[in-house]
């Protein structure tokens, strides 16, 4: 019976490691619309973890890592929006559900989850597909944010620069977690 | 069953403790990053002086600054706003640490061109630095006066003037920077009855942020063993930054007129307390000239 414990211990502990998978490569990027001028940013430093057992999935994205075409822009969003010394990091930490894992394709699903974003956390269901290629998981995402839902706000003489929601996507392929 | 029931307990708690810690987990998995201070000021100008602020890469930055005469000319003078000084300048980021830039100032007719380099960024995270560290070197040339109207036979290397800054600043605080200006300044030819060729300084100054786009600024120049025969005053001056998208707009208060470095910091003939105060503004214009990607 010990052995059997012992067993099962070392076979659960060993899946659910093999279960999880971590970023090789992200993508985040975001664009808002506006009368004078479009804005996109991108970044790649993202960081992110899925569970295929359990479908829990978390990630951070480092706010200062977004690029901008101009710098003045990237010195604006961090300074005045997005307070990036104060808030350094916008993250997820949400379950997927819908993703079989023996299914070729992409498979649409849903991750419902709490958003963190310039210190505000927010419950929201962001949609996406997920595929397994080889081994690795492909995860893609497109979701919207409100800039008031996590109070970014607008002085009076931007609103004609900036959105007041931006779309956001994001591409994550991820590699078995090994440790 | 006693054992089954532990076995149970012990796998519902691992599986427990997975849940709860795949943040941490990813936290620890993520390399920590340095996070590098921005914004320590708002401009590349404290209120006459230099800050530790550079241009982004491909970023050209118009200033238009111009000072009125003092406020106790009285009223004939319309409290100096009847007199105006005015520098336009240029200044360009050749990457995100190094700048260049010129301009003319219409006190003495003086051109000059500049070239900064920040040295170290303030940063906290992997790397930690306390300071920001800008290095800031000038020549300037005055073009008045005429050669003809000179009382004795001025060459070119007359008219000529270097200034060396080393800008040190921290900000504390999201509202709270500060920055201290060690200074040196020669001028080639000088009155030698009064003033000597080459002047030490040391500068301080800094910012209080009063709301996300309005700060107010102050520095101070303290020459360093002037003698008494020397006519001139330290450098001190006062600042509103407001911002606006591309632009910055600076009221300032300062007692002198001159606004390139050998005027302000070494020939300022006001005294602020006793009324020598020259109302103006330095607007800046931002334009990204060379796309980033």
């Amino acid at each position: 019976m010990k052995k059997l414990i012992f067993f099962l211990l070392v076979v659960s502990s060993f899946n659910s490691t093999a279960q999880k998978f971590i970023v090789e490569k992200s993508f985040v990027s975001f664009y808002s619309h506006a009368a004078i001028e479009d804005i996109t940013a991108e970044n790649k430093n993202a960081n992110s973890i899925f569970n295929s057992e359990t479908g829990e999935v978390v990630f951070s994205i480092p706010v200062k890592e977004f690029k901008f075409a101009k710098a003045l822009m990237e010195e604006h969003f961090n300074e005045k929006y997005m307070e990036s010394e104060k808030f350094p990091k916008a993250t997820f930490q949400g379950k997927v559900t819908g993703f079989k894992k023996d299914v070729t394709g992409a498979q649409e699903v849903k991750a419902q989850g709490k958003l963190l974003v310039h210190g505000v956390t927010k419950e929201v269901e962001i949609p996406g597909t997920l595929e397994v290629v080889g081994g690795k998981i492909k995860l893609q995402s497109k979701f919207i944010i409100k800039l008031a839902d996590y109070n970014v706000t607008l002085p009076q003489l931007m609103w004609q620069n900036i959105a007041e929601q931006v779309d956001v996507t994001l591409e994550f392929t991820y590699k078995p977690y090994e440790k | 069953m006693k054992n089954s029931l532990a076995t149970f307990l012990i796998l519902a708690a691992s599986a427990a403790y997975g849940q709860d810690n795949l943040m941490d987990m990813l936290e620890k998995e993520t390399a920590p990053t340095t996070d590098y201070i921005s914004q320590t000021f708002k401009g590349t100008r404290l209120v006459n002086g230099q800050t530790i602020e550079t241009k982004g890469k491909g970023e050209m930055e118009f200033i238009f600054a111009h000072r009125f005469g003092p406020l106790n000319s009285g009223a004939y003078e319309l409290f100096g706003l009847d007199q105006a000084y005015v520098r336009l300048g240029l200044e360009y980021g050749i990457t995100d640490k190094l700048g260049v830039g010129f301009g003319r100032n219409s006190v003495d007719k003086t051109m000059d061109g500049y070239m900064r380099y920040k040295i170290l960024r303030q940063s906290k995270g992997a790397a930690n630095m306390p300071v920001t560290v800008t290095a800031f070197a000038n020549a300037a040339i005055r073009m008045s006066p005429k050669k003809e109207d000179a009382t004795y036979s001025i060459t070119t290397e007359d008219r000529m003037s270097y200034t060396s800054q080393l800008l040190i600043a921290r900000k504390f605080t999201q509202s709270f920077s500060l920055q201290l200006m060690p200074t040196f300044v020669h001028k080639n030819t000088v009155d030698s009855n009064v003033e000597n060729n080459d002047t030490f300084l040391v500068g301080a100054g800094g910012r209080v942020k009063v709301s996300r786009s309005i700060s107010l600024t102050s520095e101070y120049y303290y020459r360093v063993g002037i003698d008494e025969a020397n006519p001139y005053h330290n450098a001190m001056g006062f600042g509103v930054d407001i911002e606006t998208g591309g632009h910055v707009f600076q009221l300032v208060m300062s007692n002198s007129r001159g606004l390139t470095e050998r005027s302000f910091l070494t020939e300022t003939t006001g005294q602020f307390f006793d009324g020598d105060i020259h109302l103006g503004f330095n607007v800046t214009r931002t334009f990204q000239v060379v796309k980033r990607k």
